[in-house]
């Protein structure tokens, strides 16, 4: 069953659902689907339950980080300039606001097929980062979801457990996001590189020894 | 992972019911030998009786991920080795396989057929050894532990004098092996091979009919097909308790479609069926490996048009899993053009599995945990990451 | 049946006990700093820095291309490059290494920078008693701790060892057939412009 196929699937069954196939240009050719966080728990359990599908097997789910960009565009806007009218060509800079996603990849063990991969992206890094829990649906999502809440900061809302997992309570930060700074421990290394070697010389002038 | 603040801690059953008796709240672990490692059970136990049970991970947590993130796709293959560190092969076919997939690389007949007598060799140690383990957690002080031990002995001098290490093998490379076998290996490999179903007629007669085994696993610990369907468990854990799915006949990745074996399937899904079911694996390994020592055919080990240095998969992304012996390895990489992988995630086996650890244990004794846990299969380097 | 086992591990037990008198593989323990066992061909613990010859600094390998240095998994290998150049292993005069160091309490045994290695100039030593006093600096060893002879390692390696040296015994006849070319055609030219100088005295003359 092609994707496609899979996609019309869907929205002939759950009404409403906004979906989009994104494409995988590598060799593995294995492509996926964007799904909408509104309908996502009314997606997977069609995708569950119906019958040429049967992804009972949610076998992995993970998140990936994708930070905002900066995107510098020239615009060529028209100006006064010496009381006539140019064109003149500004570059414009903008910030991309990025987003954490959440991948799943479903298997069928009835069925021996798969994977279909459904993707979800939150709206921004920073507060709206809800996204509907698949739990209920797969159980095995859920040590995998708490392990994305601890390590992306993605809330899921409709998780029974929704705590830390590998780091500990009373931890602030999401290691797993590309721009998360290590906390500035210092410890003797023979063998220093780049940043930690950095690190070394601003400690060894804070500490007074050369 | 949670912080310990008190190791026993007492709490009533329900708010203003103090008169009917009290709940206990234990913590097990993380340095206790049934855990297999660091690992911590939070307990809440009625009388003897187990209520809640909660895991706790993270002691052993090193954020594998991210290093993968900051290395080259190679430098994270001994890595991979790290993960369970009992099945040091198989994940590096796992992840050999995912960048496979990422990158378009063939892999030679002779590899392959490399892969599948080294996987399949660490899977009979991995069920041996667990099995071992099992009847420690049970009291067995050691005998059976001792006689899988002698018999890893011959798979890991296989290994030692294969890949230079016994147990951090770091032998698999995109497109084939590291190096070709050496001389006499695979007459080596046949005399072990040949040596185990005496060993394991030995084991078999030592633990398959012993009361104290069936007493404390029939009927203990039992997990629905339905549940563990859900509950995305894999591995001999699923098949105990009836679900025919293993990748190597799913998937067929590798060459496995080319080899006759079965799956054996439990069908009361205790852990008397999760025991039986690697004994039985452990046979139909043989068979595989028998086979594989007989047919393999000359030829080179490795594709030539890989690099090694300065390997770059144009930008995408791939999933691949395999049968690893504690279950359902998977692993994702997406790529960005650069020499590091974008993202790099494991999908762990001893984690997902974990999921049900609760649900099996809930109304049984506090030993019965610890037999529960010895049969689920964990490795904590695998679980943490 | 009660107390079958006990006799049945006990038989075992006896086998072995007698058995070790007769035959040899039932004896497996090994008493080891007196005895040791074979070497194994493939056998990796750390790191070494090749040699050809009698001096170590004239006749090290290494380059220090930097590649096992970003390669390294562990990031424990630590480099710097001389300002002069000297003959590498085929000839070539190439940077040398001012400072080679492996912090070995890092280094994980992975090979990988030997496998990456395009000189032929680090190979995985066998020797595993390395115990000391100092966990920094006894532990992070340099360019003279590494350096040892290419005899030795086919002594530790030999196939392996074979190989390599077949290869760069090859690439150095090459060098060698390409430095002769050129020495020739140098001297040529020499001569030719030596003749036609002559002749231009001559017919002058």
């Amino acid at each position: 069953m092609t994707l496609e196929t899979i996609e019309s699937e869907i929205e002939a069954n759950v009404p409403g659902c906004v979906l989009e196939i994104v494409s995988n240009p590598s060799p593995s050719g294995q492509h996926s689907l964007r799904i909408d966080p509104a309908h996502a728990v009314a997606i997977a359990t069609f995708l569950r339950d119906a019958e040429p599908l049967r992804l009972d097997y949610c076998s992995n789910v993970t998140g990936v980080d994708w930070p905002g960009k900066e995107i510098s565009e020239k615009v060529k806007i028209k100006k006064l300039v010496d009381g006539v009218e140019q064109e003149v060509e500004e570059v414009r800079k903008t910030q991309t606001l990025g987003h954490l996603e959440v991948v799943y990849h479903l298997y069928s063990m009835e069925k021996k097929h798969g994977p279909v991969i459904l993707r979800m992206s939150t709206e921004d890094r920073a507060d709206r980062v809800h996204l509907p829990s698949l739990t209920p649906v797969w159980r095995s999502a859920e040590f995998q979801e708490r392990e994305i809440f601890d390590l992306y900061g993605v809330i899921f809302d409709g998780h029974p457990d929704l705590r830390r997992i590998l780091m500990w309570d009373g931890f602030q930060d999401h290691p797993m996001r590309r721009d998360y700074v290590e906390p500035d421990d210092f410890e003797y290394e023979p063998t220093p590189h780049d940043e930690v070697l950095e690190r070394a010389r601003q400690h060894r002038t804070i500490m007074g020894v050369q | 992972m949670s912080t310990a603040t008190e190791a026993i801690r007492i709490i009533p059953k329900s708010p203003g019911a103090n008169d009917e008796g009290q709940w206990l709240e234990v913590s097990m672990g993380p340095q206790h030998p049934s855990t297999h490692g660091v690992f911590r059970m939070d307990v809440v136990l009625d009388g003897e009786r187990i209520v809640k049970l909660k895991p706790v991970f993270g002691y052993l947590h090193r954020n594998h991920e991210k290093i993968a993130e900051n290395e080259s796709y190679l430098g994270s293959m001994p890595y991979t080795d790290r993960l369970d560190y009992f099945c040091s092969l198989t994940n590096n076919w796992a992840y050999a396989l995912a960048v496979e997939k990422l990158a378009g690389i063939q892999v030679p007949e002779r590899a392959e057929y490399i892969r599948i007598i080294t996987a399949e060799l660490t899977r009979f140690q991995n069920h041996a050894c667990l099995i071992g383990f099992l009847t420690q957690d049970m009291g067995a002080s050691g005998t059976p532990l001792m006689y899988a031990f002698r018999e890893r002995e011959k798979i890991l001098d296989l290994f030692e004098s294969l890949t230079g290490a016994r147990m951090m093998c770091n032998y698999m490379r995109f497109g084939g092996c590291r190096v070709d076998l050496p001389a006499g290996w695979i007459e080596q490999a046949r005399a072990a091979v040949a040596s185990f179903p005496r060993f394991l007629d030995e084991f078999e007669q030592l633990l398959a009919s012993n009361e104290i085994l069936m007493a404390r696993t029939q009927g203990v610990g039992v997990l629905s097909k339905e549940f563990a369907v859900n509950a995305g468990v894999s591995g001999p854990v699923l098949r105990a308790s009836g679900v025919n799915y293993d990748v190597r006949k799913a998937d067929k990745y590798g060459i496995y479609d080319r080899f006759a074996f079965k799956i054996p399937l439990g069908e009361h899904g205790d852990t008397y069926d999760r025991y039986m079911v690697r004994l039985l694996e452990m046979r139909e390994s043989l068979k595989i490996l028998e086979l594989a020592l007989r047919d393999i055919p000359a030829g080179p080990i490795v594709d030539p048009k890989t690099k090694i240095r300065g390997f770059r998969p144009k930008p995408g992304e791939a999933y691949a899993h395999i049968e690893a012996p504690k279950g359902d390895l998977g692993f994702y990489l997406i790529s960005d053009g650069s020499s590091n992988p974008y993202r790099y995630r494991v999908r762990p086996p001893s984690l997902v599995n974990l999921t049900v650890l609760e649900e099996l244990c809930i109304g049984h004794n506090v030993a019965d945990v610890v037999v529960i846990l010895g049969s689920i299969d964990i490795v904590m380097g695998e679980v943490d990451r | 049946m009660f107390g079958e086992g006990i006799l049945k591990g006990l038989a075992e037990t006896a086998r072995n006990f007698f058995g070790s008198y007769v035959s040899k593989d039932r004896l497996t323990t090994v008493q080891f700093p007196e005895q040791r066992l074979p070497q194994i061909e493939a056998a990796r613990n750390f790191p070494f820095l090749v040699y050809d010859g009698e001096d170590w600094q004239q006749g090290m390998r290494c380059v220090s291309c930097f590649i096992c240095e970003k390669e390294c998994p562990p990031k424990c290998i630590f480099i710097e490059k001389s300002t002069d150049k000297k003959p590498d292993a085929v000839g070539k005069p190439q940077f040398y290494p001012k400072v080679f160091n492996i912090d070995v309490s890092v280094c994980m045994s992975c090979q990988i920078c030997v496998e990456v290695c395009p000189f032929d100039a680090i190979k995985m030593d066998v020797a595993f008693e390395h115990s000391t006093n100092n966990r920094f600096a006894g532990l992070l060893w340099d360019k003279k701790e590494l350096a040892k002879p290419n005899e030795y390692y086919r002594q530790i390696h030999p196939i392996e060892a074979a190989a390599v040296d077949a290869a760069l015994a090859e690439e150095r006849a090459k060098v060698a057939a390409k430095a002769k070319a050129a020495a020739d055609a140098k001297a040529a030219a020499i001569a030719a412009a030596a003749a036609s100088t002559s002749v231009e005295v001559a017919t002058e003359k």
